[in-house]
């Protein structure tokens, strides 16, 4: 019976990203005057060259972090959508770091990286601190905070990073010893890609075999269990959400140091909310976080080259967003194909004679 | 031969967890009868009455209601149709008045507001009429049990109900209060209602019903006149075999004392005295039952005892240690082990896996994790073993606990709390609502338990469970302890039904004498 219910989760998985693909083909069949090669450059687009599978593989490193990141305060039934902030903030703080032009190579970037891993989880974590004193909805305050961070970070930029010479508002110069090597020829895909593997790995092992993980998905499934138990719920919660903070900002610092030769983000970039729709993808589970992050990289390059080279825009991959995870979140999508699993099932035990 | 009333014709309804609780169920009424349901635990009695009431909707099968078909999509559909139901647990508002809860949802309106005037009263004309005693403006969190049930059943005939469902009624109930029920019962029967009885207490079928029908493991056992059949030939196609609830069990050998409890006041969240300054000792070796109306405070008293809530005035000692700011794993560490009341709220996590259910309280000890990492084998040896010792019927470990019935269930949460070799254990309830077998398993585990050394709390509004299992006795009754009685076998259900209801009660010295001092 369990066995079932897996295949039956991914069948229901797969179905919704497959209407959400008609939808978007039937969509672009109608808005566009030459829809096959719109179609083929959405589909096909980013395996026509090495440089754009680079790309898609290139997006994939700050969504396996966020991914990662939202799936362990989700795992915890904590709410939290500051993965946003503590991306965009844990930029801000690697750049302060890496604008140092006297550290040493390797040592630079681990400084770096630590830095806007900690902002993160100090980010997410005030969001969680108000939980456990005061109630406060971390859903909430963690959404108002995502914009202090936006306009926290930008005053940074400006006041205290900020290159005149430059022109735009944009930091200095990262020093070279701070950067992240490019580990595949001919793209921008750098040492980063390796770290979010490792920490995805990583992720999957403390969620599912250290007592930590144990404790966090206890008190996301039943808190009140959980203390009883005698676990310490308050705990969890926090822990939660500063590690998924801390991965979070250690993503943002990652994606600075590897694709940029200064800070140059005007806004908040998006990769945490990008981050959700990972995890709800892979249901929370770390390891189904590669499959969501690659799915939803390859469409948004996919989109792109569409838009670059044809008359739709790339907003299409946002109706796909759209159907996809209100057919996967909505719990009775399928859920009387299942009642009828479930019933001939029973049936034929019950005749089989148990 | 009179007609059927209502007929439900070859029911069949499966779970989403894939459990069939009604498998081809045949079941009908004649106008004016009172006719019993019963079946042990998990029989699907309350599935079957739920299908009828709306609340469930099955697979298979139809409802002819005066001889017509009709489809009963929901409660509001059951209304209209005169069906109406008093559910196990009470569906009231606790916060509002006994008139309140009677009118919610067809409230008699004056302007935009509630005419409480004329709920009242209307109230009190139909608790006259069928002559259910209750007092309109009390509100209901005040009220005792037998009084909620009496609210319940005036709300199910202020809506129109000529069919009445009672869904074990008197589980919840005093030998005193049961037979007050029965004498209402009998008068609504002589206005002309049809009454649906469940229970599994056979005696009060012979003394109230007219026909019965029997279910087992989702079957019907067939329907009978209740005089045409006897208690034994009941229970043997209830169970499908001969049972004695009876656990042989010596007696005690009480020690030292495990469990110390001082002076001890809790104070709820309506500022009133849920536990009011109660002191008793338990031994190890022995089993002291905590008898009781439910509500009495029985439920705060557990969890202060586990750590769930902070102590307000008086002491907790546990195996010699003051509890007093400890934390719930402390206590736990102490040797207290805990199978709570509501088992879907504290006992389980109900979308994990056995195996993890089984290890929630020993998560982080050595044995099943290292350093950093858990051992999955002696984890799955953990599990294997505990499925094995405590039988719990499932496919594999890695099955989820919902799937499992609720007498599973319960095993699962006892297996658990067993393995952690307890000095004291708290038992809430440790059998209700679950099936002969599964009882049957749990209530000889306390008593081994307790022969090898630990000290059993027992608490339970199951009269027979407590006075069967419990070496001696403490009765509360409003927050207050009311009796003790050193050796249970001294003491009948009647004798301890007045204690419950607060209407006999010991002197202090001898309650006293539950401190072992
Ligand atoms: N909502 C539910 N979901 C899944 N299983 C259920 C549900 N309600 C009852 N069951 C299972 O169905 C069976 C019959 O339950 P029930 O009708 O409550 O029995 P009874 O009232 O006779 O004790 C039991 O095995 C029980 O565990
Ligand atoms: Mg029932």
């Amino acid at each position: 019976m369990f066995k079932q219910k897996r295949l039956f989760e991914l069948v229901r998985t797969v179905l919704a990203v497959l209407i959400a693909l008609i939808v978007a083909l039937v969509t672009i069949l109608f808005a566009s005057d030459e829809p096959g090669r719109a179609l083929s450059l959405f589909l096909f687009g980013p395996l026509d060259s090495l440089r754009h599978f680079g790309n898609v593989l290139e997006m994939m490193i700050p969504l396996l972090f966020t991914g990662l990141a939202v799936s362990i305060m989700f795992s915890a039934a904590q709410f939290n959508l500051g993965a946003e902030g503590a991306f965009f903030l844990g930029g801000i703080t690697a750049t302060s770091v890496a604008i140092n032009q006297s550290l040493l190579p390797v040592v630079h970037p681990v400084l770096s990286i630590l830095a806007g891993g900690l902002t993160g989880a100090l980010f997410c974590g005030i969001p969680a601190l108000l939980k456990v004193k005061w109630n406060a909805s971390e859903l909430v305050s963690s959404l108002m905070f995502n914009y202090v961070a936006l306009f926290l970070g930008l005053y940074l930029i400006n006041y205290y990073m900020r290159d005149v010479d430059a022109g735009a508002m944009v930091s200095f110069k990262l020093a070279d010893t701070s950067k992240l090597i490019r580990i595949i020829p001919k793209t921008r895909v750098h040492f980063g890609l390796i770290l979010a593997a490792l920490t995805v790995v990583a992720g999957y092992y403390f969620m599912y075999r250290t007592r930590w993980g144990y404790r966090i998905r206890l008190t996301g499934l039943n808190s009140s269990f959980a203390r009883y138990s005698g676990i310490q719920t308050a705990s969890v919660i926090i822990l939660s959400q500063v590690l998924g903070g801390f991965i979070a900002g250690s993503g943002g610092a990652i994606e600075i140091l590897g694709m940029y030769r200064r800070f140059s983000w005007q806004s908040l970039p998006g990769y945490g909310w990008d981050g959700i729709i990972v995890a709800i993808l892979a249901r929370n589970n770390p390891a189904l976080i590669p499959v969501g992050a690659f799915f939803l990289a390859y469409l948004r390059i996919g989109a792109d080259l569409m838009a670059r080279s044809s008359d739709v825009q790339s907003e299409v991959v946002y109706i796909i967003q759209g159907v996809m995870i209100v057919l996967i979140a909505a719990e009775s999508f399928l859920a009387h194909y299942r009642h009828k699993l479930v019933y001939r099932e029973a049936r034929k035990t019950a005749a089989s004679g148990k | 031969m009179q007609t059927d009333f209502l007929s439900m014709n070859n029911i069949t309804k499966v779970y989403p967890n894939g459990i069939v609780a009604n498998d081809g169920v045949d079941f009908s009424l004649r106008k004016g009868e009172i006719h019993a349901l019963v079946g042990e635990n998990g029989a699907g009695k309350s599935t079957l009455m739920k299908i009828l009431f709306g609340l469930e909707h099955p697979e298979e099968g139809e409802i002819l209601l005066k001889g017509e078909s009709i489809h009963v999509s929901s409660p509001n559909v059951a209304i209209e149709h005169g069906i109406g139901m008093v559910h196990q647990h009470f569906m009231l508002v606790p916060s509002l008045t006994v008139a309140e809860n009677m009118v919610l949802g067809s409230e008699p309106r004056r302007g935009i507001y509630t005419n409480i005037k004329k709920a009242e009263s209307e109230t009190l004309e139909l608790s006259r009429k069928y002559n259910l005693t209750v007092e309109p403006s009390a509100r209901i969190r005040d009220l005792p049990v037998g009084i909620k049930q009496k609210v319940e059943i005036l709300k199910a005939l202020y809506r129109g109900a000529e069919i009445l469902i009672l869904d074990e009624p008197t589980a919840v109930l005093t030998p005193q209060e049961t037979k007050e029920l029965f004498e209402e019962l009998h008068l609504l029967k002589e206005k002309g209602s049809t009454i649906i009885f469940i229970s599994h207490k056979l005696h009060e079928i012979k003394e109230l019903c007219d026909r019965l029908t029997i279910m087992r493991n989702g079957r019907s056992q067939g329907v009978f006149n209740v005089a045409d059949v006897t208690e034994k030939e009941i229970s043997r196609l209830m169970v499908g075999r001969d049972v004695i609830l009876e656990v042989d069990k010596g007696p005690a050998a009480p020690a030292e004392i495990s469990l110390k409890v001082r002076n001890l006041t809790v104070v709820n969240d309506f500022g009133k005295n849920a536990v009011n300054n109660i002191s008793f000792s338990l031994r190890k070796g022995e089993i002291l039952g905590v008898a009781g109306v439910e509500g009495n405070g029985q439920g705060e008293l557990v969890e202060i005892l586990t750590g769930l809530q902070r102590i307000n005035f008086g002491s907790v000692e546990i195996e010699g240690e003051n509890i007093a700011g400890k934390t719930i794993k402390e206590i736990r560490n102490l040797g207290t082990c805990h199978i709570p009341e509501d088992r879907m709220t504290y006992g389980v996590a109900e979308t994990l896996d056995i195996e993890q259910n089984l290890l929630a309280d020993k998560h982080d000890s050595p044995r099943f994790t290292g350093k950093i990492l858990t051992r999955p084998k002696v984890i799955r040896e953990n599990s294997l073993k505990l499925i094995g010792e405590y039988r719990i019927k499932c496919g594999s470990p890695l099955e989820e606990v919902k799937m499992l019935s609720g007498g599973n269930i319960q095993k699962v949460v006892v297996a658990r709390e067993f393995s952690s070799d307890p000095k004291l254990i708290i038992a809430d309830q440790p059998t209700r609502g679950i099936d002969v077998g599964a009882t049957e398993f749990i209530r000889k585990r306390l008593v081994e338990l307790r022969d090898e050394g630990s000290a059993v709390l027992l608490v339970s509004a199951d009269l027979n469970e407590v006075m069967e299992l419990s070496d001696s006795l403490i009765v509360m009754y409003n927050g207050e302890i009311t009796a003790f009685i050193e050796d249970v076998r001294s003491l009948s259900e009647e004798e301890l039904g007045l204690y419950m209801l607060g209407i006999k009660k010991q002197t202090d010295g001898e309650i006293g004498r539950a401190l072992h001092v």
